[in-house]
C-alpha cells in the first residue's frame, strides 16, 4: 500500500481534484450510458408493444 | 464444425445472441476494472517527477487508445456494410459511434485535467490534442449525420463514408507526437521497443484497457439492440419481442 492514511489517499498528494475529477467523470459516463440504453431499450419494446396492439 | 454465419446476420436471430452475450462482457468490464483500479491506486508507485497527479494516466490513456480503436472497428463495419450492403454491420457502426465519441471525450477532458497541474495549462493547440479534438468531430458528425437522413439506408451510406474518410485521421493523432514537435509527450509503450515505465504502471494501464475494451462490447451489444428494434418496429419479431417482454412484467 502507497498510502499513509485513508486521508492521504483522498488527498492524492494534493491532486485531488484533477485526479477524483478525471476517475469521477470516467465513472459518471459509464454509469449515464448503461442507464441511458436501459430506459432506450424499453422505450423502444413500449412503442412496439403499443403497434402490436393496435 | 460448420456454423451458419449468415443465420446471425440477421437482426431477428443476432438480437437474442447478443443479449446473452452483454452480462459476458460486463462482468469481465467489471472485474477487469476493480483489478485496474486496485494496481491504480493501491499498488503502482508514487511518481517520481509528477507525484500522485500521474494515476490519471490509468484512465487518460486507456481512454484515448479507445477512441481511436473504436474508431477503426466502427469505420471497418461501416465499410462492410457499404461494400455488401449488409445491415447489421451498418448497425453495429452505428451503435460504436457514441461510446466512441465519450471515450474521446473522456480522453480530452482527463488530458486537461493532468495538463493543468503538469504544463500550466488546460489546452494548448497543439498536433496531439488538435487532431483528438477533430475525431471528437468526427463521431459527432457521423452520428449526426445518420440521425439527418430519414431512410435508414441512405444514412448508413451516408455515415459510412464519412467514417472512411475521416479514417485517415486516427494514424495522424497516433503519429503526432512523432511528426511534430508538441507538448505531449511521446507514447507510453512503443511497438518494438521496452517500455520506458514501471512494469506495475504498464500493467494497471492495460488492465483498464481491457476492461474499457469489454465494457465497450457489452453497451455496443446494448446499443445495437436498440437500433434493431426501433428500426424493424413493424415487422412481426419485434412485435411478439415486446408482448412477450410486457407480460413477464419487464417494460
Amino acid at each position: 500500500m502507497q498510502w499513509a492514511s485513508w486521508a492521504a489517499f483522498f488527498n492524492m498528494g494534493g491532486y485531488a481534484f484533477y485526479v477524483w475529477f478525471s476517475f469521477g467523470l470516467t465513472a459518471l459516463c459509464v454509469v449515464w450510458e448503461v442507464i441511458a440504453l436501459r430506459k432506450r431499450n424499453a422505450a423502444a419494446l413500449r412503442l412496439s408493444k403499443l403497434l402490436a396492439q393496435e | 464444425m460448420n456454423i451458419n454465419w449468415f443465420k446471425y446476420s440477421s437482426p431477428q436471430t443476432f438480437y437474442p445472441l447478443a443479449g446473452k452475450m452483454i452480462p459476458w462482457f460486463a462482468w469481465l468490464a467489471a472485474i477487469l476494472a476493480i483489478a485496474g483500479l486496485y494496481i491504480s491506486f493501491a499498488i503502482a508507485p508514487t511518481d517520481f517527477q509528477q507525484g500522485e497527479a500521474y494515476r490519471i494516466i490509468f484512465v487518460h490513456v486507456p481512454a484515448a487508445w479507445m477512441s481511436m480503436v473504436i474508431y477503426i472497428v466502427m469505420a471497418c463495419w461501416a465499410g462492410i456494410g457499404l461494400a455488401l450492403n449488409a445491415r447489421l454491420s451498418a448497425m453495429m457502426a452505428q451503435a460504436l459511434a457514441p461510446t466512441g465519441a465519450v471515450f474521446t471525450l473522456i480522453a480530452l477532458v482527463t488530458g486537461s485535467l493532468w495538463g493543468k497541474p503538469m504544463w500550466g495549462t488546460w489546452w494548448v493547440w497543439d498536433a496531439r490534442l488538435t487532431s483528438e479534438l477533430i475525431l471528437l468531430f468526427l463521431y459527432l458528425g457521423f452520428i449526426a449525420l445518420q440521425a439527418s437522413i430519414d431512410d435508414p439506408r441512405k444514412a448508413d451510406r451516408a455515415g459510412a463514408l464519412l467514417a472512411l474518410v475521416g479514417a485517415v485521421n486516427v494514424p495522424i493523432i497516433y503519429f503526432s507526437v512523432k511528426w511534430w514537435s508538441t507538448l505531449h509527450q511521446g507514447s507510453s509503450i512503443n511497438m518494438g521497443a521496452a517500455p520506458k515505465m514501471a512494469a506495475t504502471m504498464l500493467l494497471g494501464m492495460l488492465i483498464m484497457a481491457l476492461a474499457f475494451w469489454m465494457y465497450t462490447i457489452a453497451v455496443a451489444l446494448m446499443r445495437v439492440r436498440c437500433i434493431m428494434l426501433e428500426r424493424e418496429r413493424s415487422a412481426d419479431w419485434v412485435k411478439e419481442l415486446s408482448l412477450k417482454s410486457a407480460s413477464r412484467g419487464k417494460a
